[in-house]
């Protein structure tokens, strides 16, 4: 019994200590399920997120860049299909042996196996590695056939910006290459910082940076522990930037580049209404593709060491001294002070008896001289004593006043080119300041033939061309085309103005003053008119000095201003032995200078073309001007077409 | 009378067969069928090595199960101890002829399969103690002399395992012996202070463990302390689990395992991938299959009038409670990473066998619970 007891005593003891056991076990239960339910419900959103950050992996894709047309939509830079050989480096077994193998295709070089080499060290087991970023499409088909021998190799169809019109376009828009740190630090390159990313280097291409970038794309793509893609989840796909629309003529520019072809200068044609920049050659140029890729260090060296400076925009950045087109505006200048009357007459009796001011003589650059001369007729034979006279009595302070309105002196496109230079207009208070020294007299002189401290861009001398040949109106020169500026409607401001003639207050215009686009910027239209008939004369009349670049067909007919503008001080030995241009060493010889408006009877476009060392203004630019003022000419009635187009279609 | 129905031993094969647990088998089957498609579903989908090795173990096992159901209950009793020093053997043979593998020497080499005896010395300690405490009286039990004799039981098997090093295992050992012990009734004091003491041993027997056991405890308090290193495991198990959400991710879709963000997911992690793509709720379930396997179990206990029957299911209960306990709780950060496989689900032959083997004699408490043991 008493084994009984014990028996039931020791089942009782075990079954109390198996509920409080059970006990245990519930509490455990719940334990474990509000801990699945903290995880799984509570803070769900948290290992969601942490799930979602360890499978997912975003690649970023270059934007495409916006295209860039000229006034006729053609494109200048555009986005073209490019071949590449990419290679899997998680799916080559002997890197050595793949890259041997594809050298033999391809024909890579020493020095792009060491490329490919250093590539490869900063890339991951599972990244891939450009090959080559630009193969020919002979070597593109080469590489598909052998592909199959090739572990890992994955030929790439990719865009990458390319300049159709290479040379003739480089100045103005500009080339693209990888970021620079300097770059990354452009708030828009930064935003949009891809690996393979270009960006603009110089020209337009730079300065409309942020419109032309676009915005990048992602690429999501689920990716396992060891970082390998597995499949593609989303895409956003890149935007394209914005297209821009330039007003230069792609056929005018390719002409006016022609045109300068084996020398170096510049060539601008501007409307001289609406300011649109038609054409603007430098010369020489280079090829913007073969920056896109990087370019080979021989390459680069041979623009590099070009004498000539290839890499100049000679058209903003190039600064020459006038020389004799800067007499139309010291003669308005003048007129329009009064400090001359133009029937007034002065004797030019040649080398043997110089213009002489306190004991320093300046010469006409007429050896036998040009006689007695009148205003008129001083400009359209570019007479220099007549100008030293004019000069001295105008003065430097005035002619500097006027010689600013006309746009010199300031840059004309302002923001499009960093590399864009201001020029000098002298006056006694700049010298004062920047010289420290006190003016002389002997410097204005110069100054009324365009030489001595004055310095101009091509681009600025169009400017001032085409400001005076649309009767003083100051302009809005622009390269980007502007819809908002129509040509009607300035037309009809300058027709309404021009009635108003002898102002009350018109001493004004004597002053540095504020003045809007589109307005008058002189005081007497008769003065303006002076000055372009007597650059008519200097065309298209007998002793011009660019009367054998004229047109008679008045369609074509056109009026200008030759000059040419000394490099350095001309000995009186020098100018005894009155050399040939062939006998001077290229580096002293004059430029050559032109400034020209079209048609003359209600003109429209103003050129100016600079040829560096180039001599007379007469032999060497003229002719240039004339050739590509008849292109010009015959392309203005599909100008007008396309304007209507543009206008309608805003 | 009484005698009378202790003395009927010839059962008829169909009152045997009327006298099992189907509900029981159905549990098992069950689970057995979740565990295939989760191994299947950590091969991304693909019915391949693990998932064949899987499903063709747990069929034979299951046959196993089912067969040694039928061996009498006095058998296990008769052969308990025999059992505990064939388990003991087993682990000395392992010392000196085991396989060893990722560091730590566990396994035998049985050709068709590679035996872990430590896996086995689970379910022979819990025999082995059921017939310790079958036949002892209640005041034997206090004394000091029978209080030493188990724990020289445990210690033995305990730390031959630690020696593998097999930390998990050993623990689970103990756990399990430790059940019986408390089942058995001794005084709760004894609880209180061998607690104590190992709380106060702890930093000790801390010191003296393999340096990766030391930084998987550390790394326990502060997964951060070394996120890609020991820390990596539990971070990658909670945000699966935390990212399984509601109803989970869906079958095939847990894309933690999918792209090898889970380490072990086959064995030790198969908890969190079904947590991954099945959810709290997907989870819950299981969890609620499981208990009511134990529940089975100790009801079967609660049909026993042996002791010996009685304490072995009661035992086994607790130890297979144990078992999903400690696999569950680790995943859930809850639990330093100690080696430790879900009963049924985790892929591997030796704790399938185990458990199968654990089950069947618990059915055979069933089917003999009128036999007179001894």
């Amino acid at each position: 019994m008493l084994n009984r007891g014990s028996n039931i005593e020791k089942s009782r003891v075990i079954t109390r200590r198996l509920f409080i056991l059970a006990a245990a076990k519930l509490c455990i239960f719940a334990g474990i399920t509000s801990r699945l339910y903290n995880l799984q419900i509570s803070d769900r959103e948290k290992y969601e997120i942490l799930s979602d950050k360890n499978r997912l992996r975003e690649w970023k894709t270059p934007p495409q860049r916006g295209i860039i047309v000229d006034y006729f939509n053609k494109a200048l830079a555009k986005n073209d299909r490019i071949f590449q050989l990419h290679l899997a480096l998680d799916e080559v077994k002997d890197f050595n042996k793949t890259i041997f193998k594809i050298k033999n295709i391809i024909d890579l070089n020493d020095f792009d196996l060491r490329t490919i080499y250093k590539k490869k060290e900063k890339l991951k087991s599972w990244d891939t590695l450009v090959v080559s970023d630009n193969l020919s499409w002979e070597k593109f088909s080469k590489l598909n056939l052998y592909l199959h021998e090739i572990e890992g190799a994955k030929p790439v169809l990719s865009t990458s910006r390319y300049y159709p019109y290479s040379n003739d376009m480089v100045h103005i828009i500009g080339y693209v290459g990888d970021a620079s740190l300097a770059d990354i630090e452009k708030k828009e390159i930064k935003e949009n910082l891809v690996p393979g990313l270009k960006v603009g280097k110089s020209g337009i291409e730079s300065s409309q940076e942020n419109l032309l970038i676009g915005k990048y794309g992602i690429k999501r793509y689920e990716v396992n522990a060891s970082g390998k893609r597995i499949s593609q989840v989303n895409y956003i796909k890149e935007t394209q930037g914005k297209q821009i629309k330039l007003t230069v003529d792609i056929e005018a520019q390719k002409f006016a580049q022609k045109l300068l072809n084996d020398k170096a200068g510049s060539i601008c044609v501007m409307d001289i209404y609406t300011g649109e920049i038609i054409a603007m050659a430098s010369s020489p140029t280079y090829d913007p593709n073969k920056f896109t890729h990087g370019i080979n260090k021989k390459d680069w060296k041979k623009i590099k060491n070009n004498p000539l400076k290839p890499l100049i925009n000679k058209s903003i950045a190039g600064l020459y001294s006038p020389g004799s087109t800067f007499k139309p505006l010291v003669a308005l200048a003048a007129l329009e002070f009064g400090t001359i009357n133009p029937e007034k007459p002065i004797l030019c009796r040649g080398h043997k008896h110089p213009y002489e001011l306190y004991g320093a003589k300046y010469h006409c650059w007429k050896k036998n001289g040009h006689g007695y001369m009148r205003l008129r007729n001083a400009i359209k034979q570019s007479c220099d004593i007549y100008f030293y006279e004019m000069a001295r009595l105008l003065g430097v302070d005035r002619l500097s006043v006027i010689a600013k309105r006309y746009g010199l002196g300031s840059k004309v496109l302002n923001d499009i080119y960093i590399e864009e230079k201001k020029g000098l207009v002298p006056s006694t208070i700049w010298k004062k300041n920047a010289l420290e020294q006190s003016w002389y007299l002997g410097e204005t002189v110069i100054n009324g033939i365009g030489q001595g401290y004055i310095q101009v861009t091509p681009l600025q001398m169009c400017l001032m061309n085409a400001q005076i040949a649309n009767g003083g109106y100051k302009i809005k020169p622009h390269i980007i085309n502007d819809q908002s500026i129509k040509f009607n409607e300035i037309q009809e401001k300058i027709q309404k103005d021009l009635k108003i003639q002898n102002l009350s207050n018109g001493n004004k215009f004597l002053k540095e003053i504020e003045i809007q686009p589109f307005d008058r910027m002189y005081k007497n239209n008769a003065n303006i008119k002076f000055v372009l008939d007597a650059m008519f004369g200097s065309t298209n009349e007998l002793y011009g000095t660019s009367f054998n670049s004229r047109y008679n067909d008045l369609k074509y007919q056109f009026a200008g201003k030759t000059g040419t503008s000394q490099v350095r001080r001309i000995t009186e030995k020098e100018r005894e032995l009155d050399l040939d241009i062939s006998q001077i060493d290229y580096k002293n010889r004059d430029h050559a200078l032109y400034i020209a408006f079209a048609p003359y009877k209600n003109p429209r476009y103003s050129i100016s073309v600079i040829i560096e060392h180039g001599g007379s203004g007469s032999k060497t630019a003229a002719p240039i001007a004339k050739k590509l003022i008849k292109k010009i000419i015959d392309r203005h009635e599909i100008r007008n077409q396309m304007r209507n187009i543009n206008t309608n279609s805003a | 009378m009484l005698t009378e129905r202790f003395q009927v031993t010839g059962y008829s094969f169909f009152e045997k067969l009327k006298s099992i647990d189907y509900f029981l088998i159905l549990l098992v089957i069950l689970i057995g069928a979740i565990s295939v498609f989760a191994i299947y579903s950590t091969e991304g989908g693909k019915f391949s090595y693990y998932t064949k090795n899987h499903l063709i173990r747990l069929s034979l096992f299951f046959v196993l199960f089912l067969v040694l159901s039928f061996v009498k209950i006095s058998t296990w009793y008769r052969n308990a101890y025999l059992f505990y020093l064939f388990g003991i053997v087993l682990l000395l043979i392992v010392l000196f002829f085991g396989i060893t593998a990722s560091g730590s020497k566990r396994w035998l080499d049985l050709y068709f399969l590679n035996l872990q005896p430590s896996e086995l010395m689970k379910i022979a300690i819990i025999v082995c103690f059921s017939r310790y405490y079958h036949r002892m009286q209640n005041i034997d039990i206090q004394s000091y002399k029978f209080l030493l004799q188990p724990i020289i039981l445990i210690i033995i098997p305990c730390y031959l395992v630690i020696s593998q090093p097999d930390l998990g295992t050993a623990i689970l050992i103990a756990g399990s012996g430790a059940a019986i012990i408390w089942l058995a009734g001794i005084n709760i004091k004894y609880f209180v202070y061998s607690s104590l003491m190992l709380i106060v041993s702890l930093p000790f027997v801390i010191s003296m463990l393999e340096p990766y056991q030391k930084s998987r405890i550390l790394t326990f308090f502060n997964p951060d302390r070394d996120p890609l290193g020991a820390g990596y495991q539990i971070i990658q198990s909670k945000i699966a689990i935390g990212s399984g959400g509601l109803l989970g991710k869906g079958f095939l879709k847990g894309t933690q395992s999918y792209l090898e963000f889970l380490p072990e997911k086959h064995t030790d992690f198969i908890f969190t991938l079904f947590s991954e793509e099945f959810g709290f709720v997907g989870s819950i379930v299981l969890l609620l299959l499981y208990a009511l396997l134990i529940y089975r179990i100790i009801r079967i206990g609660f049909l026993n009038r042996s002791f010996f029957s009685r304490l072995y299911c009661f035992g086994f209960a607790s130890a297979l409670f144990l078992y999903v306990f400690v696999n569950v709780a680790m995943v859930l950060g809850l639990l330093p990473i100690v080696g430790s496989p879900l009963p049924i689900m985790s892929y591997g032959g030796s704790s399938m066998l185990s458990i199968m083997l654990g089950l069947s004699i618990a059915m055979s408490c069933k089917i003999y619970n009128q036999e007179q043991i001894a």
